[in-house]
């Protein structure tokens, strides 16, 4: 009886040694005692695949019977996919437009119920340049946008020079290397141009604002896809382009100017600028759509970000398929989730002070 | 024995019978489906012709306005292709035909048809990554010192993406087809005329001159609308390697190119949609219609150069 005991306790301590080693394991937050199963399609932004890949496989190792498709349409084709009822969750580089918001989405339940978008992607773009020797520049944004309209057109203009003391800058043409496909990434520089740079971004006398397809009038070269800028700044001498930040590579990059300091690019700045943000206004509470602060003067704020949406319905016409949404949105919000996307993609990841706002409407997802 | 030819003779009948069908029905296919893409390619673009579509930033000015530089830019891009490739294929069709010894002739036409199977995603990364580096030098040349030839004036591009290198790029992706084809009207040529030619005392040159030219130039004329129409609908290579801009230019090395239609809805449809998105099928549409007006001049040119082709 003794020997009985004696055995009993030693497996009781390894169990609870073993469980004080699971406890210990990155666990997936929302994982309930039911195993999740089923498929899951949705698609929407390319920005955003790599990170997608990453979630989707993170996600299907802990939860081997589910299976996650995303499909990297493009945001609009993605949106489009949500609203004739083909997907079930949709990845956006713009949170939903108005007119979106009130057109009816047949998975949910009812049609023309709520949705909900929150941010999950905040990636920074990168100005990137190819300058023998060079491998970092300060710039503001007014110098920024001169650059990409074409006032500026040698790297030897005063107004790099003023900026970069110490520098030895060459006399060499600039050229300013755009996306010649449209893209979010785009869009968001350019949005970022318009406001913090709205006395230089300028086309025909008016603020150019954020713009997806280039106007010729900027004129500068154009790239295919981020590969596309990337190898155009390698390939020349005095390029200098924009990307995303973890397609910079070997190539110099530019702090650019916020309040009176320089900014280089990092995960932390960039995922600051949610928190300095206000909501746009008159939208529904489960819809968290920035109006992000491009001209803030906040210290550490880095202000040029791609930042994407996750968006899907408050309440679904197929229960399954909530229970899908719910686990797999918890996972991508979770600072594992947000690890995996950063290793995988260099994606910046999301603060504690978003997270708990997403959390709070992916808890209320039926 | 009767009985016996009246079967055969029957199964015969019946072999006609769906061989001429499916014959029928195989000519039929392609004639449907033509239709079916111009109706589909007209259906999907009307909203965009409408008056009161919304065409927002993209094209402000109307869907003519919109669609004039890339209609330029695909048959910019497409004639110098042709002037680079026609000669060459020529060059080529003639030395495998009459000059170069029978053995190396074959295994040097089985390497050229092989040239036309390597994807254009392929020509497009090396058009990128080897030729737009390499030519780029040669730019800056062109520039200093014929600049004041239109063609050549402007900024010159930093890294070579221009008209001209997607002119050298679709000239090698068409000359396959046609070094293929006037090889072989070249090799049609009855030997009668070729001995006649030379019996007259021609040398070799003149003979092809006076003797195989003639005879091979309709295949010359629809081998360059072959490569012509190859070279209009080209996608992905010149998505690829073109630095695009919505304008129409004649320069040929700056970052400024006008677009084609092609590669100008690959660029674009993905993040498309609403009227713009028919708009860019609107494209397609005229990219359809220049595609077919170029063959019918084509065949026109042919039928009429026929008669004088000295083959008759």
């Amino acid at each position: 009886m003794a020997k009985m005991l004696k055995l009993s306790a030693v497996f009781a301590t390894s169990a609870l040694l073993l469980a004080g080693c699971a406890a210990n394991e990155e666990t997936v937050p929302t994982e309930s005692t039911d195993q999740l199963t089923g498929t899951l399609d949705g698609s929407g932004a390319s920005s955003m695949a790599a990170g997608q890949e990453a979630w989707v496989a993170a996600f299907q190792t802990a939860n081997p019977g589910v299976t996650i498709n995303y499909n990297p349409t493009g945001s609009g084709t993605g949106r489009d996919q949500f609203e004739q009822g083909l997907t079930f969750f949709t990845g956006s580089d713009s949170s939903f437009k108005d007119e979106e918001l009130a057109t009816p989405h047949p998975n949910c339940s009812p049609a023309d119920g709520p949705v909900f978008e929150f941010p999950i992607w905040i990636s920074p773009i990168a100005v990137v340049f190819n300058l023998e020797g060079i491998t970092s520049l300060n710039m503001t944004a007014d110098t920024i946008a001169q650059i990409f309209t074409g006032e500026i057109t040698n790297w030897n203009d005063p107004a790099i020079a003023a900026s970069n003391p110490g520098v030895s800058l060459p006399n060499l043409a600039i050229t300013a290397v755009h996306r010649s496909d449209e893209s979010g990434t785009t869009g968001n520089f350019t949005d970022w141009l318009a406001k913090a740079a709205p006395n230089s971004w300028v086309l025909n006398g008016e603020n150019a604002g954020s713009i997806e397809a280039w106007p010729a009038e900027f004129g500068g070269e154009g790239g295919q896809g981020t590969s596309g800028v990337i190898s155009a700044v390698e390939g020349g001498q005095g390029t200098i382009g924009y990307a995303d930040a973890s397609r910079a590579g070997n190539l110099g990059t530019v702090a650019v100017g916020v309040g009176d300091a320089f900014v280089p690019y990092s995960a932390e700045a960039a995922a600051a600028i949610v928190d300095v943000s206000p909501l746009k206004s008159g939208r529904p509470e489960t819809t968290l759509a920035y109006d992000l602060a491009r001209d803030t003067k906040e210290s550490g704020v880095y202000p040029v970000v791609l930042i994407s949406y996750l968006q899907g319905c408050m309440d679904y016409a197929d229960d399954s398929k909530a229970a899908l949404v719910k686990a797999y949105a918890s996972f991508i919000v979770s600072p594992e989730g947000q690890r995996v996307a950063a290793e995988a993609a260099g994606s910046a990841p999301i603060t504690d002070a978003l997270r708990q706002k997403a959390q709070a409407i992916i808890d209320q997802i039926q | 024995m009767t009985t016996m030819a009246n079967r055969g003779k029957s199964q015969i009948r019946l072999g006609d019978f769906i061989f001429s069908k499916l014959a029928t029905f195989a000519g039929a296919s392609i004639l449907v489906t033509l239709a079916a893409v111009a109706f589909f390619l007209f259906i999907q673009a009307l909203p965009a012709l409408s008056p009161d579509a919304e065409l927002g930033a993209q094209a402000p000015d109307g869907p003519l306005a919109y669609v004039a530089p890339y209609v330029f830019g695909t048959l910019y891009g497409a004639v110098i292709a042709l002037l680079i490739a026609t000669p060459l294929a020529i060059g080529i069709a003639l030395y495998i035909s009459h000059y170069a010894p029978r053995r190396f002739a074959q295994t040097l036409g089985y390497i050229i048809d092989l040239l036309a199977a390597i994807p254009s995603v392929v020509y497009g990364l090396w058009g990128i990554l080897v030729l737009a580096p390499f030519l780029n030098p040669t730019y800056l040349w062109l520039n200093q010192n014929l600049g004041w030839i239109p063609l050549f004036e402007g900024q010159v591009s930093a890294t070579g993406r221009t008209m001209l290198t997607v002119g050298i790029v679709l000239a090698i992706m068409i000359l396959p087809i046609m070094a293929a084809i006037i090889r072989e009207v070249f090799l049609q040529t009855p030997k009668l005329h070729e001995e006649a030619a030379l019996a007259l005392g021609a040398t070799r040159w003149e003979m092809i001159r006076m003797a195989v030219i003639p005879f091979g130039r309709p295949g010359i004329i629809s081998a360059m609308m072959l490569g012509l129409g190859r070279a209009l609908g080209e996608t992905m290579a010149v998505a690829m390697v073109l630095s695009p801009a919505s304008i129409i230019s004649f320069a040929l090395l700056t970052s400024q190119n006008s677009n084609t239609i092609a590669a100008n809805i690959a660029l674009d449809f993905p993040e498309s949609g609403g009227d713009y998105r028919s708009l860019l099928i609107g494209t397609g549409l005229m990219l359809f219609v220049i595609t077919m007006v170029v063959n019918m001049i084509a065949r026109y040119i042919i039928s009429r150069r026929a008669e004088f082709s000295g083959a008759n």
